[in-house]
């Protein structure tokens, strides 16, 4: 079963987009990544997946069920952590806890203690008087203490030290092996690298470009070091070139014979050739007019 | 039954609040009746001769001079219009406060209809301006009792039923007019109340200007009009809870369908 299905969903704010046409399919189980700069369509496609607001065209379908008919039992089963928790004033953590528990109509005592303890977080202290991170927290607990079976989070880590980060994706990594799936839309490329099987990337409202992690980043680009003063002119397939104090770097598309020959005929003092990592190959799509690398 | 609750925990401040400067001046109020009783004659020829002035406010139909005239001339301006912006302030907050708060996202992610969370905040508006108009009627018994006055139990349960259903409708209307709005509405709120407050004063003093009796909920809580005719008027009753009740249904079916922000 997929856990997530859009097709062709449209949202336009008035005349502004949101997001156009968008087909993504996430299956039950996945830790799935959901990749793209700020105004790309992510939060707009998490809220409309979860009714806040309604498609202006297209359908979705969120554990199999339909996203404009069956939205009271797909909450049921859905565990969403905003990019910004906001709570009400006045209210203790455990107030706010037992609130979305009791909005859930579920005990949920004995799973949020557990998730506290792994968090680190005070049940006794008040909503109003936390940071940023201890406010996540609270999100977290919220998000997972009725053992859902999608997780649907936007930002997670933001405000969280890397201790908890840790903590946090340990604990994802538990519900994800217990069957549950994880949505985790996130402009940290190296947590989607390491923990997602799977990612999408958004750009203008559309998804560009949608696979395994290691495919994402498998583009056939080279990123290319060299200690030395080698003549690049006229080489095709070089782009973001950057000189260094003692050399180059650039990413490289092509074949290698040319890029050897003009290397060698050089004088280089050390080269290095390896994979760019994600973030390099999300950079290349944000670039203006950017094709995958 | 959890969100109602948490409603009326949320609201509990603001309510005991509003009870209690409204009960005070109520007490208050009437303490001082006793002091102005032997001048009450003067004090009422002088206010039946203040031409418009006199018409808009009751006083001349409405002796003064007696417990439940004073009552209602002096406590009913400031018990119905308290618990109006009491009332104004509570429905317009009640579904925009979410928005405006950035919690519509956590509450709307549990699985609740939108109509079921919009009905269970009306209930919790109607239920707080319930309660706060039957503090005030407790507080208005217990002046008179504290006067040593018999407490005129019909005249009194009258005004007062009166100032609850003023109430309600305002609050009705506020409550709809709070689902089209993504911030928060209070100066809609207290803007609407005193506006038809004044619509009342309007309509009571320029005969050419008594369409708006028909407008102001205000109307049918004029305690000359309560007092002399022994109840409430429909004529005035049933528009104004045709208008809550309208501006209810817009609200709901909108809050339905609504973007949130």
């Amino acid at each position: 079963m997929q856990a997530i299905q859009t097709e062709n969903l449209t949202k336009f704010y008035g005349r502004a987009r949101g997001i156009e046409g968008l087909d993504l399919e996430v299956e039950a189980g996945e830790f799935f990544g959901f990749i793209g700069p700020n105004g790309a369509g992510k939060s707009t496609t998490i809220r409309t997946l979860l009714g806040l607001i309604a498609p202006t065209g297209g359908s979705a379908r969120v554990l199999g069920l339909d996203i404009r008919t069956r939205r009271q039992e797909i909450l049921r089963q859905v565990g969403y952590l905003p990019a910004e928790a906001f709570f009400y004033p006045g209210q203790r953590v455990r107030d706010v806890l037992r609130l979305s528990a009791g909005l859930r109509r579920k005990d949920c005592t004995a799973t949020a203690r557990e998730l506290c303890r792994r968090l680190q977080l005070d049940t006794s202290a008040r909503v109003d008087a936390l940071s940023f991170g201890n406010r996540k927290k609270v999100g977290i607990v919220c998000a997972l203490q009725h053992d859902p079976a999608l997780l649907i989070l936007d930002e997670p880590t933001g405000g969280l030290d890397p201790l908890m980060q840790r903590e946090f994706f340990s604990i994802l990594r538990e519900r994800n092996a217990a069957g549950a799936t994880v949505f985790l839309s996130s402009h940290i490329l190296s947590e989607v690298q390491r923990h997602c099987t799977r990612a999408g990337v958004i750009r203008d409202g559309r998804l560009i470009a949608c696979g395994k992690v290691e495919d994402l980043a498998d583009t056939g680009a080279r990123r290319v070091l060299v200690r030395g003063n080698p003549d690049l002119t006229g080489l095709p397939g070089v782009r973001g070139l950057e000189t260094l104090e003692d050399g180059v770097r650039f990413l490289y598309s092509g074949p290698m014979q040319p890029l050897l020959q003009t290397l060698a005929s050089a004088p280089v003092r050390d080269v290095q050739i390896t994979e760019p990592d994600l973030e390099e190959v999300f950079l290349h799509y944000y670039a203006e007019g950017g094709e995958p690398a | 039954m959890t969100l109602f609750c948490h409603e009326l925990r949320q609201g509990r401040l603001s309510l005991a609040v509003w009870t209690l400067c409204i009960g005070f001046f109520v007490l208050v109020c009437v303490l001082m009746y006793p002091e102005f009783e032997g001048q009450m004659e003067e004090m009422g020829a002088m206010f039946a001769s203040m031409g418009g002035f006199t018409a808009a406010f009751g006083m001349d139909r409405l002796n003064i001079g007696t417990l439940t005239g004073f009552y209602a001339i002096e406590c009913g301006s400031i018990i119905g219009l308290g618990g109006a912006f009491y009332a104004a302030l509570t429905g317009i907050s009640a579904l925009a406060k979410e928005e405006s708060g950035h919690t519509a996202e956590f509450l709307l992610t549990h699985p609740l209809s939108r109509g079921f969370a919009a009905g269970t905040k009306l209930a919790a508006v109607l239920v707080q301006v319930t309660v706060m108009d039957l503090a005030c009627f407790g507080f208005g018994v217990l002046s008179v009792l504290l006067v040593d006055h018999p407490v005129p139990w019909g005249d009194l349960g009258l005004l007062h039923a009166a100032y609850l259903l003023l109430h309600l409708e305002l609050a009705a209307l506020c409550f709809g007019f709070s689902a089209f709005r993504h911030s928060s509405g209070l100066g809609i709120g207290l803007g609407l109340a005193v506006s038809l407050y004044f619509a009342n004063l309007i309509a009571n003093a320029a005969p050419a200007a008594d369409w708006l009796n028909y407008i102001t909920p205000f109307a049918y809580t004029d305690g000359a009009d309560l007092l002399t005719e022994g109840g409430l008027d429909p004529a005035l009753v049933l528009p104004g809870m045709a208008y809550g009740i309208a501006a209810l249904v817009l609200g709901f079916l909108h809050y339905r369908r609504k973007d949130m922000r």
